[in-house]
């Protein structure tokens, strides 16, 4: 079988981050791969290694779309066991929102499945800076694929794959025919570090570079003019500083009361 | 002037609050209608009249829950079409942006999520990087599809009650072709708790509270607020996953946040922090969360909450 996962190269959530440029587009000097992305590249190896892995022909393809520095996210994911690596880099592709870029990523799928099309593109449940979670579904829509989001477990059965996913009331079983678009959730799995091995054989894995002219498309329709929104303002807010801090000497819960009431919030 | 469409997803026997507060921004914008999935009970019909909604746009097909997303934005789509609309509202929950995505893309409409506060000309503002910044947003289309945050505003009735009409709206036949299928749904007890992600307070509870989250649960019945949890109290198994605050989990503004044995890794923060008032109590005076809290409490919180617990009562009589 033959699955994209989706990757993507992003801030380093561990460090301050900050909005750039006149289209207040995120700063990406200190990025990495987006730690919820290695659960959907974990659940991708998981159901190759399943099937036979590498040596029955299946295959685990992480595609990453952004600027010349993205092509790390690629890199790690090869190193964690991707078969395979795609970058996807364009300058028009600078500034997308959600549409343009998953517009750009429709035209890419279609273009690494023009010989056998992909069984199942995984990605994470949101990016971890954008965060919108808008681009797995309007991926799907896209492509005419059904999409089944945030799964906390997947199964394959033949062509048919199931999912269960936790909402607030209720915990559903959700049912589709591939090919289908899936975003899988942190509860999935335990994602798997790169080791030694790994680190070695991806030196050897291949890295494909497409432009938006290798996928057709025009560039007119991503990046800023290709997108549908606009930030106009950005503000960063002032930071959190610590209010005051009392150490429990037997009486902290009184005095926990006598704050709340002068916040008026009892 | 706009025309507004505010989808209102299953109303159940009367609107919910934040379906009310949606009612409420569209008439901010222009004239409002919605539209109603699910079966529409007479206490949530009378809602819509009284919160202003010219008119009721339903779907053909009654299994529309039977499915993902997919015949929901299908539907809404064509109840653009049939309204006019320019605006289009939902809720922000995870299946809310998931339909707006979809609709987003069938209508060739811009689509904002997590906004907090909406202009009369359409302006969208919402916070990113996890609530480092403010930002204001718009789209550029004809149509744009906003998501809104639950707790953004008051909720207020329209200062005379309209007499909206119904209009069925045909889905189209490939509607529900490529989705994938809801094939069982297991209800979760309710707790009788005020919803998490709109509550105005929040007790929260973290590896901390090793298994026993009574005395946040006393805590949060005396203050009448949500029951929220780290991760690692999720991951262990002593609460469900829907309580989880945090990146993977829920993000929550409450006017107070009650931390309580819980570190305040980032991911945790990412959900919280900008919660009007952040109390912590934990009994590492090192923990992150104290950088952020407006009070911290070194201490036990077995000792603390119980004694705020009895005090509340004490005080309310
Ligand atoms: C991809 C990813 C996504 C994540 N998403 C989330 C998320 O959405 N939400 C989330 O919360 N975490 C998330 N995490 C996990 C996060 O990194 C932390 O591991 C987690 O928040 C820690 O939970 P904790 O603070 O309860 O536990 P710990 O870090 O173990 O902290 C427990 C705290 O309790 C205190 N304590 C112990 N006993 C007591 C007592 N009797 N009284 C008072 N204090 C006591 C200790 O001093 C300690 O500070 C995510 C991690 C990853 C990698």
């Amino acid at each position: 079988m033959k699955i994209i996962v989706l990757v993507k190269h992003v801030p380093d959530a561990q460090f301050d981050r900050h909005l750039t440029g006149e289209a207040n587009t995120v700063d990406r000097s200190e990025s990495i791969l987006s730690e919820l992305d290695e659960y959907a590249l974990e659940a991708a190896l998981q159901l190759i290694e399943a099937r036979g892995g590498e040596a029955a022909g299946n295959k685990v393809i992480a595609l990453s779309m952004g600027p010349a520095g993205a092509v790390n996210a690629v890199k790690k994911s090869l190193q964690i066991g991707a078969t395979e690596g795609v970058h996807l880099s364009d300058e028009a592709l600078a500034g997308s929102d959600a549409a343009a870029t998953s517009l750009a990523l429709a035209a890419a799928i279609r273009h690494l499945g023009a010989d056998t099309p992909a069984d199942l593109i995984l990605t994470g449940m949101a990016s971890t800076d954008g965060e919108t979670s808008l681009v797995p579904a309007q991926l799907a829509e896209r492509l005419g694929l059904p999409q089944v989001t945030f799964a906390a477990s997947l199964e394959l059965d033949g062509g048919k794959l199931t999912a269960r996913r936790d909402g607030d009331t209720h915990a559903d079983t959700i049912e589709a025919e591939l090919p289908a678009v899936v975003s899988v959730t942190d509860q999935i799995n335990d994602p798997r570090y790169p080791n030694f091995k790994g680190i070695m054989a991806a030196k050897k894995k291949t890295i494909t570079t497409l432009s938006l002219a290798d996928i057709g498309v025009d560039p007119a329709h991503v990046g800023t003019s290709g997108s549908w929104t606009v930030v106009e303002t950005a503000e960063a807010r002032p930071p959190r500083t610590a209010g005051t801090i009392i150490t429990d000497d037997g009486d902290a819960g009184i005095q926990l009361v006598e704050f709340l009431a002068a916040q008026k919030l009892l | 002037m706009a025309k507004v469409l505010v989808f209102i997803d299953n109303p159940g026997q009367a609107l919910k609050k934040s379906s009310l507060e949606l009612l409420t921004i569209a008439r901010s914008l222009g004239e409002t209608v919605a539209a109603v999935n699910g079966e529409l009970h007479d206490a949530a019909a009378a809602a819509l009249a009284a919160y202003g909604a010219e008119a009721l746009y339903v779907p053909s097909a009654a299994d529309l829950d039977a499915y993902l997303v997919g015949p929901k934005a299908a539907f809404l789509a064509a109840a653009v079409d049939a309204a006019g609309a320019d605006v289009v509202m939902a809720e922000n929950s995870a299946e809310g942006k998931e339909i707006a995505a979809r609709l987003g893309i069938r209508l060739g409409a811009g689509v904002i999520t997590d906004v907090v506060a909406v202009d009369a000309d359409g302006t969208a503002h919402k916070s990113v990087l996890a609530g480092s910044y403010t930002t204001t947003a718009k789209a550029t289309t004809p149509v744009s599809v906003l998501t809104v945050k639950s707790n953004s505003i008051t909720p207020e009735p329209a200062a005379s009650a309209t007499a909206p009409e119904s209009v069925t709206v045909q889905l189209p036949a490939d509607a529900t072709a490529a989705s994938a299928r809801v094939t069982a749904r297991n209800e979760k007890p309710a707790s009788g708790r005020p919803d998490l992600a709109e509550a105005r307070i929040v007790v929260a509870g973290g590896r901390g509270v090793d298994g026993n989250f009574g005395p946040l649960e006393e805590l949060a019945d005396a203050l009448g607020a949500a029951i929220g949890a780290s991760r690692a109290a999720t991951d262990a198994g002593w609460i469900g996953h829907d309580a989880q605050v945090g990146q993977t989990g829920k993000t929550v503004s409450p006017q107070l946040y009650i931390s309580a044995g819980i570190s305040g890794a980032i991911q945790q923060k990412a959900g919280m922090q900008t919660a009007k008032v952040i109390v912590a109590v934990n009994k590492d005076a090192e923990s992150p969360i104290f950088e952020i809290a407006d009070f911290g409490i070194v201490g036990d919180l077995f000792q603390v909450l119980p004694q705020a617990t009895a005090e509340i009562k004490k005080r309310k009589g």
